[in-house]
């Protein structure tokens, strides 16, 4: 298990790298600086700024410049936020991101897992369609159609819980949390149903049943650990898909998240800020999908990963 | 002073029942001399918040660009003038200032009351350093231009001399001399731009660009630094150690930034604002029925149009298509139907609103629609073109749902009056810079502009053969030549008639098809007053206050005597 830990971790420079370098060439040929704007600027000035940030050299140097100093966890100055380093950036959104993005992954799992396990109980019975077809309205329903609903009901017509902003308090968590992990609920539900359809129905099942362990022990003990396994291996992309997702509620309950950066940074053209974002998601991604893989592992005793083993 | 007596809220008309206001109503009050409530009508926590835009790129003065950031350097630090609530340009860091007779000399002398957020004092030196960093090609201010008029500002911002070479000086403690290369009669008016705004030395040297983060900003205004969330909100309290601290009512103040406008106005609705920056152009008749009393439009200092590339072909050398183009455009059905927000149609280029000049009303502003499309028919035809031989053209834009609806309408107009096919272009906006500034690939495309100062020259100077902004390429001798000649004239209606003729010269050669007005649009409290509509949309908070809110009393239900309460 250990060598494989390492060796995965070994084969996540070269994904980076070859990431960083397609971003790095592929933000700097669109065309517009940084600094153009509706004023023009005095020739010396924009001669002066290229050479502060050092836009002045070929490109080839500035790529190889920016290696360096990635190399020292030094993600370089913001071209737009000009008072602030992408290092701060980040270190100020992503906290708010992820929060975020555990709370709807965390809920979507709490209330996605339970849901789908029953709707697979009641397979073909009301339950089971009522369950089914909310969990099609949730993921059909887009976040930025629910969010303003949400809003709408809860914080303008009712008056329960604040209409946006950001604090680390339950209230103000509430709606986002909720329109973040509304469709992944539905996916999740959708997942457990199929999968634990398929296990009830498989003979290790009738052979528990058989022997007469009680249902309760079948299901919980038997049944759910092998229908999770598809949830697990969903987690990864999940969590990826929630934290660059998250793009659209950050900006209706206006949360200063990292979900928005990418697309401002490229229209700003703040290569700095676009490239902090990419190397974060790539290694958010690879690392989750890394968890997913030990998690699975653990779950399913048949995979095993060290040298040797099937 | 009088404190009237509230009243009740808002009734539906049925005896006995009291509906809640759509806003909370502030209490009515008589006000004293200098305009301001008695201490009883205020409410009793004085914290307003306000949207603000999109996410200030800085809070360095000197380095900041755009409206949002403008906004807060405004209530952090205060030039040698200011701003009142109605937009007039008044004595700020500078109690008062002598002018040459030249016009070319301006002595200000710093009120003597003049402090830091830190309690040093603010010295005539700060601004001498304060104005060399700004003209410094190094520092990479955007809106250096805003001190070219100063002596040798220019020849600093080239490259060529030293910013210490800059006319500036401080001759003593509280006076600060400016030298002018030729007499500027806005200059007054341009030292209310954050640009010109002091920095403190000391807390720059000591961090570098952090020295505008909370708890090292150090600041001249009302206001001082507490908190900076990036996109989430800067939070500012009012400066003890500011010149009339004795005077500012609201103690804290807290902006937030805004990406979408919806957002801003269900944040606004559920009250969690005082003030919007703006509301979405799609809500316009939903407020005016729903939310009227905190609805704000008013004229701005802005104008919206389309330029013409004058180096390329079609339209390089054809004044007749330029202006068959123009005329053929119905700006009140683009008012009405498409903007819909009482933006103001227009065929001139500088808005009305100034205190002295008249902007230029081209003649064909008295005509009739069917009179302007007559004349557009015939001059396309002289230009070369009829309905079997039309013209083709780009008409570009940035990406903009107001944009696009906008171009869409105006190439339907040229379509149903002359028979113009046009290509629609929608560009991301940098790149839309881009293609503008190289005048390679445009032919029509859009524009606008919102004057940096208080002066028909902030529109004219656009315009300049050599301005960096002249996307359309405009190179005439003549014009340039009046430019010239207004910045030299002293005689202020001497130099107001020069304008003009300016802005005649550039209507007539049909630069530009001028569309609309800008309007300011917001929702503001209606218990938030002491500002006032004013054309540059500049609204201090240190001249707002906030007022109690209306207590309304439950009307109790008419009980018939005899009878109690509740029973049947």
């Amino acid at each position: 298990m250990l060598g494989y830990s390492l060796k995965r971790l070994a084969s996540a420079i070269p994904t980076l790298f070859f990431l960083i370098t397609v971003a790095f060439f592929l933000i700097r040929i669109a065309p517009g600086g940084p600094f153009d704007s509706e004023r023009a600027l005095p020739a010396e000035i924009e001669a002066n700024l290229a050479a502060k940030y050092h836009l002045d050299e070929p490109l080839v140097v500035q790529y190889a410049r920016y290696l360096w100093q990635i190399a020292r966890f030094d993600l370089g100055p913001s071209f737009h936020y000009l008072d602030w380093t992408i290092n701060d950036l980040i270190a100020q959104g992503a906290p708010v991101s992820f929060t975020l993005g555990l709370l709807a992954l965390i809920l979507a799992l709490l209330i996605g897992v339970p849901i789908g396990a029953w709707a697979a109980l009641r397979q073909n019975r009301p339950t089971d369609y009522a369950v089914m077809s909310t969990a099609m309205i949730g993921i059909s329903v887009p976040n930025f159609v629910m969010a303003p609903l949400l809003i709408l009901l809860f914080a303008i017509t009712l008056g329960w819980l604040p209409a946006g902003g950001w604090a680390f308090e339950p209230s103000r968590m509430v709606l986002p949390v909720i329109t973040l992990a509304l469709p992944m609920i539905a996916y999740i539900a959708r997942i457990t149903r199929g999968s634990m359809i398929e296990v009830l129905h498989s003979s290790f099942i009738r052979t528990a049943r058989a022997k007469g362990m009680p249902e309760r022990d079948v299901l919980i003990h038997h049944a759910l650990k092998p229908a999770l396994l598809p949830v697990i291996s969903y987690l990864g992309p999940a969590a990826a898909a929630i934290l660059t997702g998250s793009v659209v509620v950050e900006r209706i309950f206006t949360i200063p998240g990292i979900g928005s950066y990418f697309v401002q940074g490229a229209l700003n053209r703040d290569y700095t800020l676009v490239m902090g974002v990419v190397i974060l998601y790539g290694v958010l991604i690879i690392a989750f999908n890394f968890l997913v893989d030990l998690l699975y592992a653990w779950l399913d005793p048949r995979i095993r990963y060290d040298e040797g083993s099937a | 002073m009088l404190l009237l007596a509230a009243c009740g809220g808002e009734s539906d008309g049925e005896a006995g029942v009291t509906r809640a206001p759509i806003l909370p109503q502030p209490v009515e009050f008589v006000a004293d001399a200098e305009g301001r409530p008695p201490p009883e009508a205020l409410a009793e926590t004085q914290v307003i918040h306000r949207g603000n835009g999109e996410e200030p790129q800085t809070l360095d003065p000197h380095l900041a660009e755009g409206v949002p950031s403008s906004t807060i350097l405004r209530d952090l630090f205060e030039g040698l003038t200011t701003t009142a609530p109605d937009g007039r340009v008044i004595p700020g860091t500078a109690e008062h200032w002598d002018i040459s007779r030249d016009g070319r000399v301006y002595t200000f002398y710093l009120d003597p009351q003049a402090r830091w957020s830190n309690g040093e004092p603010l010295t005539a030196e700060d601004f001498v350093w304060s104005w060399r960093r700004v003209v410094d090609p190094a520092t990479g201010a955007s809106y250096s231009r805003m001190l070219a008029p100063v002596e040798n500002a220019e020849a600093i911002l080239a490259g060529e001399l030293e910013p210490d070479a800059l006319g500036v000086s401080a001759l003593s403690e509280t006076t600060f001399q400016v030298t002018l290369a030729s007499p500027t009669p806005y200059f007054l008016g341009l030292l209310t731009h954050p640009t010109t705004f002091p920095v403190h030395r000391p807390a720059l040297e000591a961090h570098g660009s952090a020295h505008v983060r909370p708890g090292h900003l150090v600041s001249n205004g009302a206001y001082m630094l507490v908190d900076w969330q990036v996109r989430s909100r800067i939070e500012l309290a009012r400066n003890p150690h500011y010149r009339q601290a004795d005077q500012v009512l609201i103690e804290r103040v807290f902006y937030y930034p805004f990406e979408d406008e919806n957002t801003e106005l269900n944040r606004f609705r559920a009250g969690d604002l005082h003030w919007t920056y703006q509301v979405p152009n799609s809500q316009f008749g939903w407020l005016e029925e729903n939310m009227a009393e905190a609805l704000m439009v008013a004229p701005w200092f802005g104008n919206y149009f389309f330029t013409y590339n004058l180096q390329r072909p079609p339209f390089q050398d054809n004044l007749a298509l330029r202006q068959a183009l123009s005329l053929a455009v119905d700006r009140e059905i683009l008012t009405e139907r498409v903007t819909r927000f009482g933006e103001i149609p227009t065929f001139q280029l500088v808005p009305p609103g100034l205190p002295d000049y008249e902007p230029v009303v081209p003649e064909v502003a008295e005509w009739t629609q069917a009179e302007r499309e007559a004349e557009a028919r015939r001059l396309y035809a002289e230009a070369g073109y009829s309905e079997d031989e039309p013209l083709e053209v780009e008409l570009r834009y940035n990406s903009s749902e107001n944009h696009r609806r906008l171009a869409v309408a105006v190439s339907a107009m040229w379509k149903q009056v002359l028979g113009v096919r046009t290509r629609l272009i929608n560009e991301e906006f940098r790149v839309f810079l881009q293609n503008r500034a190289q005048r390679r690939v445009t032919e029509v495309f859009r524009a606008g502009w919102i004057g940096d100062y208080q002066d028909a020259f902030t529109f004219l100077e656009l315009f300049h053969s050599e301005h960096g902004r002249n996307d359309a390429g405009y190179a005439n001798p003549t014009y340039d030549r009046l430019l010239e000649q207004v910045s030299a004239e002293r005689i202020p209606a001497l130099r107001r008639n020069l304008m003009r003729e300016a802005e005649r010269m550039l209507l007539a050669d049909q630069v530009i098809l001028p569309v609309y007005i800008y309007v300011s649009k917001r929702l503001v409290d209606p218990r938030l007053q002491g500002w006032q509509e004013n054309v540059m949309d500049q609204h201090l908070t240190r001249h707002m206050y906030l007022l109690r809110e209306r207590t309304d009393e439950v009307v109790e239900p008419v009980v018939e005597s005899g009878s109690e309460a509740g029973s049947p």
